[in-house]
């Protein structure tokens, strides 16, 4: 058991370096870098939107009921916004897109592996890490701070929604509010999270395609693994960066 | 054959966990020359091609391409080596997300870089020698049957001219109509084009139509080998069973129900 755990993380430390390798030598297929990033940029936006939206929602409530049993309703705005952009933006964001992106990547990869494609990638003489691999670390670690950044905005405006409408804030004081506490630092790490967080996404999908075996059920159970541990991965390293950032 | 085998296989071993696939295989192939494995369903054939392709590592033995040893080679050196080689897979193994001409040209466009026109006229060629007409190379893989896909992927294996390929079960699939034109197809490849070949087969009349020679894997090893015609006058009971297909012999099938 003990042993088995050591040996995965030895053939995951294999798979990150060998990724990262190539990463960095050429060629690099740039028309398969660019379908990777529409796929995880553009059709993830709808639902990194939408969870973005509802979280500033719900959070502009929670913490008015919260702050109101101390008379401190006016950091409602401040609070919103730091807590969207240092942590709930890009986790949820990234939770999403393990769910949808990381599931399919572990999917399509583990078939190919299944049926024996990538076998024949490289019998074609193409690396397929340089072809299966690269494409999607580099989408996912660029896509999702961008991702991010786009729901960072949506989910402020969420807040704002329900602070002008339903909790009779001034709008301008709303903004006002939101704008004047807010660091450059407070979004910096909430996107230097994001790529982290899509690089994992990413580096999962692509691991437990590649070392899917058994057909159909080693696809399924590469799919699960893929999200369960990326969703894991996520939550740890969340705590990592946010302890590196912090300051007293 | 006093000259250095082009491919020369020593002692190979290969087993999956407990299971012994490989058990020492020797072979020897010259350059130009084309040889039939045959063998029992999960004897390690296609196992052996891929040991050789070093898709598969085995725990121990020799494999030499024109003398230079592959097993454990660099990547540099082992994209070099996969370069002359073709290989077309028992279950075809086309990529589902390309069409069936991007499939066949994919060498040519990621390996070679040749412009996209110039390529699809190229797969547009071999699909045409494996009999698939042009409206077939839009489609995708997936809209295939079984046989057209065995033909395309055999397409793809031959797209680049390579100097050397391995068939695994060229013709299985095929009616045997098509079975005899891809094994004419095949003929041409080596008589003609000079290109060695490692087939694996279980159909008799295309071996003894594509073979200069035929081994047969048992158990691990190769047990027999020898030219196409002495194959129904060796005294070998292992080869006679398997030739002449009978369920009575040394090879005992393991059928477990009565
Ligand atoms: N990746 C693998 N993992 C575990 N066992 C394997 C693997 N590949 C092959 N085997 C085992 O090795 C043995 C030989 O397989 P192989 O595919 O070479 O058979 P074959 O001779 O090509 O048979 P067939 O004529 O049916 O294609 C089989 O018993 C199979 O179970
Ligand atoms: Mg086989």
């Amino acid at each position: 058991m003990f042993i088995a755990f050591i040996a995965a993380v030895g053939r995951l430390s294999i798979f990150t370096a060998m990724g990262m390798k190539h990463c960095v030598r050429p060629p690099i297929y740039l028309d398969l870098l660019i379908r990777q990033m529409i796929s995880i940029g553009y059709y993830s936006l709808p639902v990194v939107g939408l969870t973005a939206l509802f979280t500033g929602m719900v959070l502009a409530l929670q913490i008015y009921s919260g702050s109101s049993r101390f008379n401190a309703e006016g950091a409602v705005a401040t609070i919103v916004v730091i807590g969207i952009t240092r942590e709930l933006g890009p986790v949820l964001a990234g939770l999403m897109v393990a769910g949808r992106v990381g599931a399919a990547m572990a999917a399509e990869i583990g078939t190919m592996r299944v049926t024996e494609q990538i076998d024949a990638l490289t019998t074609l003489s193409t690396n397929p890490f340089k072809y299966l691999v690269v494409p999607r670390l580099i989408a996912g670690a660029t896509m999702l701070p961008i991702l991010v950044f786009i729901g960072d905005i949506i989910g402020v405006f969420g807040g704002y929604l329900i602070g002008t409408t339903k909790l009779d804030f001034n709008s301008s004081t709303y903004l006002k509010n939101t704008f004047d506490f807010l660091e450059i630092s407070d979004v910096v790490s909430g996107l230097v999270k994001a790529a982290a967080f899509g690089f994992i996404v990413s580096l999962m999908g692509c691991y437990h395609g590649y070392h899917s075996r058994g057909g159909a059920q080693g696809v399924g159970r590469a799919t699960t693994n893929a999200v369960v541990s990326a969703s894991i991965l996520i939550l740890a390293s969340d705590y990592i960066i946010t302890e590196l950032f912090f300051s007293k | 054959m006093t000259t250095t085998p082009l491919i020369q296989i020593r002692d190979v071993h290969k087993s999956f966990g407990n299971k012994r696939v490989l058990n020492g295989v020797n072979l020897d192939m010259a350059s130009g020359e084309s040889v039939v494995v045959i063998g029992g369903s999960g004897t390690g054939k296609s196992v052996l091609l891929k040991c050789i392709l070093g898709l598969l590592t085995p725990e121990s033995g020799s494999i030499r391409v024109d003398g230079v040893e592959t097993i454990n080679m660099p990547d540099i050196g082992r994209e070099v080596t996969l370069q002359r080689f073709g290989m077309l897979f028992q279950g075809a193994a086309l990529f589902d997300s390309l069409t069936v001409w991007e499939n066949v040209a994919f060498a040519l466009i990621q390996g070679r870089k040749m412009r996209k026109q110039e390529a699809k006229s190229i797969a547009l060629t071999k699909l045409a020698q494996v009999g698939l007409g042009p409206d077939v190379g839009e489609l995708n893989p997936s809209a295939l049957s079984g046989g057209m896909q065995k033909r395309v992927a055999l397409a793809r294996a031959i797209a680049t001219d390579p100097e050397i390929l391995f068939f695994d079960e060229p013709t299985t699939g095929l009616d045997p109509i098509m079975g005899d034109v891809i094994n004419d197809l095949i003929v041409k490849c080596t008589r003609e084009l000079g290109i060695t070949a490692l087939s694996i087969t279980h159909d008799m009349a295309s071996a003894r139509k594509i073979a200069d020679r035929i081994a047969m894997i048992h158990n691990g090893r190769i047990i027999w080998q020898g030219p196409v015609h002495s194959i129904d006058t060796v005294d070998n009971e292992h080869v006679h069973q398997f030739v002449r297909g009978l369920a009575d012999g040394p090879i005992k099938m393991d059928v477990l129900a009565p």
